[in-house]
């Protein structure tokens, strides 16, 4: 489908980083579940692992401005988050799928996704079209006016999916996109990862190392709140030595950073 | 371009010939899209085969619109997004409402029931617009750029439209003047959103809530007379109260936007 490309879209961005994070701490509750975490994200499609309580939904709701940093410094799209900045700016080139997606059952999906887009102020005029393609894109169209309550997992998910997307995002932040996606929807998910990452930031935050693996190009692995390592999905495949778990040379990258990173930190 | 192609050059541009050059084929193409004459003039000179092919490309679009789904309705639901939502608390301050006007209506020797709910009457509603805890997808909408002042006042007139009815209803039914609950109605939600850009708008509307009911509505009910507050001469009052307080709501909503978005209350969230 043809669309129009707008002057702002094709003016050169003017910050170095999409995410740029310096010593950012983030607290869930009394516990500060990023601490001090380093990390500068470009374009392309990067997978946020670790292990459970590691800190992954912690930093995906920083990102997405749900929570307020403690301390450190947060800057997305070039501008800063920290503080008590006006958002407006930085909230409208953002799209977040939230790990547990709250919806209004009544609402349709192409309802709630028309909502979501006039809550993230977009052209009055170009929201029935970036609804429709949104829709689209998640492979919903048949669905697209049912009620959100009839829906199964997998739709939600995709539902989710098309909201966080509908308004061409610069930064993408999908918390656990492909939880109840069958094999054939997850090739799919890949497939518009790739597409969309081609020129926006994607952070995928999975426990599925095999996800990271096929549809991400950059791998992001934290542990306890900081940064254990950050590299090209090639170079984690490098990293593992036969000796370590995992099926697939991904896993046992994973697992051997990890165990390296653990080391590290006890000695 | 004010003069139309000779009948000729259309029928040689039709056919496609060698003998138009690409000059003259752009200047007749830019012309056609522009003039409905030339272009009945050009569907005449084509071909009978092009015709044909034309004809069923013409019908099969049609048929295909015809049979195909129907444009989308276009729905107003900006509104019943957040009313959905809100309507439960909506139900609660109407059905508190007619029953201090059933009351006061059979017990005449109490003080005004109406005139001492309604001012918080809409507190409710106008917290619950305004809460992610009634809203299940906060999270998300915690992450949208409208927010603070513009969609909080949309809400709240939306909560206010939806109550003032009410009132006036148990207000006409009970014999009051409309001054008396309309003006503290007013104060009170500019109370609310006045304190609610320092504490949030859900605890403020429950802390006003609170103490005009501790304050208030019980020494009233325990005295049996209707305080001074709630008497003509008051009205003034409550005009510059109302005042002050929304002028306090715009200067805050100016000075520190961030206050007012439902985000800015720390989340007190377990898991990583
Ligand atoms: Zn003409």
């Amino acid at each position: 489908m043809m669309r129009t490309v707008s002057v702002a879209e094709t003016a050169p961005s003017t910050y170095p980083w999409a995410v740029h994070t310096e010593k950012l701490q983030v607290r869930a509750g009394r516990h500060l579940a990023v601490n001090e975490l380093d990390l500068r994200l470009g374009t392309g499609v990067h997978g946020l692992l670790g292990p459970n309580g590691a800190g992954k939904t912690t930093l995906m709701r920083a990102l997405a401005t749900v929570l307020k940093p403690a301390g450190g410094r947060l800057t997305l799209l070039g501008g800063e988050v920290t503080g008590n900045a006006d958002l407006r700016q930085v909230r409208r080139g953002l799209g977040y799928l939230p790990q547990h997606f709250g919806f209004y059952p009544r609402f349709t999906v192409r309802e709630f996704v028309e909502y979501i887009a006039w809550l993230k102020e977009m052209p009055k005029a170009a929201i029935p079209g970036a609804v429709q393609r949104a829709v689209e894109r998640v492979g919903l169209t048949d669905r697209a006016d049912s009620r959100m309550k009839t829906l199964s997992g997998g739709m939600l998910r995709r539902a989710g999916i098309a909201q966080a997307i509908v308004n061409d995002p610069a930064v993408l932040l999908l918390d656990e996109p492909t939880v109840g996606l069958d094999p054939e929807q997850r090739l799919d998910f890949r497939e518009l990862l790739r597409e969309i990452g081609l020129d926006s930031c994607i952070l995928v935050s999975t426990h599925l190392v095999e996800d990271v693996a096929v549809a991400c190009s950059d791998v992001v692995l934290i542990s306890e709140g900081r940064l254990v390592w950050q590299g090209t999905t090639g170079q984690l495949t490098e990293q593992g030595g036969a000796g370590d778990a995992g099926d697939s040379a991904t896993e046992r990258g994973y697992s051997s950073l990890l165990r390296a990173y653990r080391g590290r930190v006890s000695a | 371009m004010t003069t139309h192609p000779t009948p000729a050059l259309i029928s040689r541009y039709a056919s496609g010939g060698a003998v138009v050059d690409d000059t003259t084929i752009w200047a007749v193409e830019a012309h056609l899209e522009t003039c409905a004459a030339c272009r009945a003039v050009l569907a005449d000179a084509v071909d009978p085969g092009t015709q044909n092919l034309l004809d069923r490309v013409a019908d099969g679009i049609a048929s295909g619109i015809a049979a195909g789904p129907a444009p989308v309705r276009r729905h107003r639901l900006r509104r019943t997004g957040v009313a959905a939502r809100v309507l439960p608390w909506l139900v609660t301050a109407t059905g508190l409402m007619l029953a201090a006007a059933l009351f006061e209506w059979t017990f005449d020797s109490l003080p005004s029931l109406v005139l001492l709910v309604a001012p918080v009457a809409p507190l409710l509603p106008v917290a619950a617009v305004w809460s992610r805890r009634v809203d299940p997808a906060w999270e998300l909408t915690a992450t949208m750029p409208r927010t603070g002042l513009p969609l909080l006042m949309r809400r709240t007139l939306g909560v206010l439209s939806a109550v003032m009815p009410v009132l006036a209803v148990a207000g006409w039914v009970t014999g009051h003047s409309p001054g008396l609950w309309l003006l503290p109605v007013l104060g009170f939600t500019a109370g609310t959103l006045a304190l609610g850009t320092v504490v949030g708008v859900d605890r403020a509307a429950l802390a006003l809530a609170l103490t005009w009911c501790a304050g208030v509505v019980a020494p009233s009910l325990a005295d049996g007379r209707l305080p001074a507050i709630l008497t003509g001469n008051s009205l003034p009052g409550w005009a510059l109260t109302t005042v002050a307080l929304t002028a306090v709501v715009l200067m805050q909503a100016r000075r520190r936007p961030h206050l007012l978005n439902t985000t800015s209350s720390q989340g007190r969230m377990e898991r990583s």
